[in-house]
């Protein structure tokens, strides 16, 4: 076992427009990068529970030219409305940090 | 416009991401050493949230976009070569634009500087937006609700995201500096390329990357960014020698503020990344080959509106006290019944909205914390958005007040329940603003929404 947070070197979460949130992973390697992907953890359905969101509004996509999974989710509140409270979306990573990965 | 492949080496060069937030000296000096054909710079995005759109007002001060725009206006005329500014002001509405305008004056008065300036205009009408709303031309972008007519008539200001082809109308007219209202930040780099005839597809995905200054470097930065744009590749440099671009850290790049890292889409078309190459180069350039421009047969701009939602007002006060703190969500929940009750009658429910953000508790996630509550201390918003800055101020006012003297279960220190840093309590956050527009209009021509004036500078001063 591994938390995520040793087998990267960015994980980040950020707007991607007003209306939507996205994290990305960059592992440190290869290596690391198809353990993640091989975990069956980073799926729609794996990261519902983590992210608290209902699987069919996360969008997985895995980009090996950077050793990345990048995840996509719409916003709760848009950026800047009264209920939001993460105008840039760059703190919304952290329950990512923790993740096993067998 | 000339057709096909250019025969030589474009440097592209990216002044500035974020011009008006202190672009670094010695790399931008580097940039211009090395006879850029061009020098792009963008001014803003919409991640800086809904509030400068609506306002009218930059993010960054005055003083800051002053000292940045001089030094970009001061090279690209001592290199005579076309600078392009987009999203003047950070908005690109139109007061942004007659801001960064204003100040671009000054400057060019000050050196006596002469030069043939386009100025493209982004604001857009809300009788333009009805028109193509009841045509149906209008889509939502993402994950948005669908337009209403409702909605663009409360709609405080509307920017469009223009595309390349108005700078390349102004490129063609001779515009030695072009100050253009909102754009899509990659078209404001893609332009020139495209102007003189590069492929579209290596010139955008160019543009993309370099948009950003050098954050696609490993370590990332702000600092300048040279693009050698060639037949059929682009190598990418940062101007900063500490700042490396490798394979890794060009391709990881593709995946920052966007949906999906294989496709962009854009005004006009879709960039399509899948083939892309990454190479790299030595220890500190890359290579990029094989994006491709897939052109829509229907050419979409994007329109950012905002809408004004009232004035707020806050107030700080820390709870450290445990007994309090293990009951954070209860007390703030008992308190702010407790006030909606209290102002019943002589204040309107719908003229405020009163939150408790408990910093600590869950402040920054919301109903995204995983794991509320491990911290020994909680510091408590009070914010308060109402029709008035005086609502506003009054309901804070009550709010802070009874969450301060509330008698929660188990309460020992009755002497109050808010450590305070700072008096007077209430302050005043301004206007708010929330996004409402953010949806695709089907435009007939990529210019109809961005209207150009020429002006000719002459020694510092104005003709035409």
């Amino acid at each position: 076992m591994a938390r995520l947070q040793d087998l990267v070197r960015v994980l980040r979460s950020k707007n991607a427009g007003p209306f939507s949130i996205t994290f990305d992973v960059l592992f440190r390697n290869e290596a690391a990068y198809q353990r993640a992907r091989n975990s069956g953890l980073f799926t729609a359905a794996a990261l519902a529970p983590v992210l608290r969101f209902p699987e069919e509004k996360i969008r997985v996509v895995y980009y090996p030219p950077a050793h990345a999974i990048k995840i996509a989710v719409p916003r709760r509140h848009s950026s800047g409305a009264f209920d939001d409270t993460d105008i840039f979306g760059c703190q919304q990573h952290a329950p990512l940090l923790d993740l096993d990965i067998p | 416009m000339t057709e096909g492949v250019v025969n030589e080496e474009l440097r592209c060069m990216c002044g500035s991401g974020q011009l008006g937030h202190g672009i670094p000296r010695e790399a931008f000096e580097r940039g211009v050493a090395l006879k850029p054909h061009f020098i792009g710079a963008d001014m803003g995005s919409t991640d800086i949230g809904p509030y400068y759109l609506g306002a009218g007002l930059p993010d960054g001060h005055e003083a800051v976009i002053r000292r940045d725009l001089e030094m970009f206006l001061l090279a690209g005329r001592r290199l005579n070569v076309p600078l392009l500014l987009g999203s003047a002001g950070s908005a690109g509405g139109e007061p942004h634009l007659q801001l960064t305008l204003r100040i671009l004056y000054d400057i060019a008065r000050q050196h006596r500087l002469s030069f043939k300036l386009a100025i493209i205009h982004a604001e857009v009408g809300a009788e333009y937006v009805l028109r193509k709303l009841r045509a149906g031309k209008v889509t939502p972008c993402g994950p948005v609700p669908e337009l209403t007519e409702a909605t663009v008539r409360r709609a405080t200001r509307m920017v469009g995201q223009m595309g390349m082809e108005p700078f390349i109308a102004a490129l063609a007219a001779g515009a030695d500096v072009i100050i253009a209202g909102r754009a899509c930040d990659a078209a404001v780099f893609a332009a020139y390329p495209v102007f003189r005839g590069a492929d579209k597809g290596l010139a955008m995905h160019l543009g993309k990357i370099i948009e950003c200054s050098s954050l696609s470097a490993e370590p990332g930065g702000r600092d300048a960014i040279m693009g050698y744009l060639r037949n059929d590749h682009f190598v990418l440099e940062s101007m900063n020698p500490m700042r490396r671009c490798t394979a890794t850290s060009v391709a990881a790049h593709s995946l920052y503020e966007q949906p999906n890292p294989y496709e962009v889409v854009e005004p006009g078309g879709r960039l399509d990344m899948n083939k892309a190459v990454y190479k790299t180069l030595d220890d500190r350039r890359a290579s990029v080959s094989g994006s491709v421009w897939e052109p829509n047969p229907t050419y979409t701009i994007k329109i950012e509106g905002v809408e004004k939602i009232g004035y707020r007002y806050f107030s700080l006060g820390a709870m450290r006290c445990p007994i309090a703190v293990r009951q954070t969500p209860e007390i703030l929940g008992a308190v702010e019944a407790m006030v909606a009750d209290l102002l019943r009658g002589d204040f309107d429910p719908a003229d405020y909205r009163l939150k408790f953000r408990p910093y600590g508790w869950n402040g920054a996630m919301g109903e995204g914390e995983p794991a509320p509550g491990h911290s020994n201390e909680v510091m408590v918003v009070t914010d308060v958005v109402a029709r008035t800055p005086e609502i506003a101020q009054a309901v804070c006012s009550v709010a802070r007040y009874n969450l301060l003297h509330y008698f929660y279960p188990g309460i020992l220190a009755t002497g109050g329940n808010l450590a305070v840093p700072f008096v007077p309590s209430d302050v005043s956050g301004g206007e708010v603003y929330e996004f409402s527009v953010y949806h695709l209009v089907e435009v007939d021509d990529p210019l109809e929404l961005f209207p150009m004036e020429l002006v000719e500078i002459r020694e510092g001063a104005r003709h035409g």
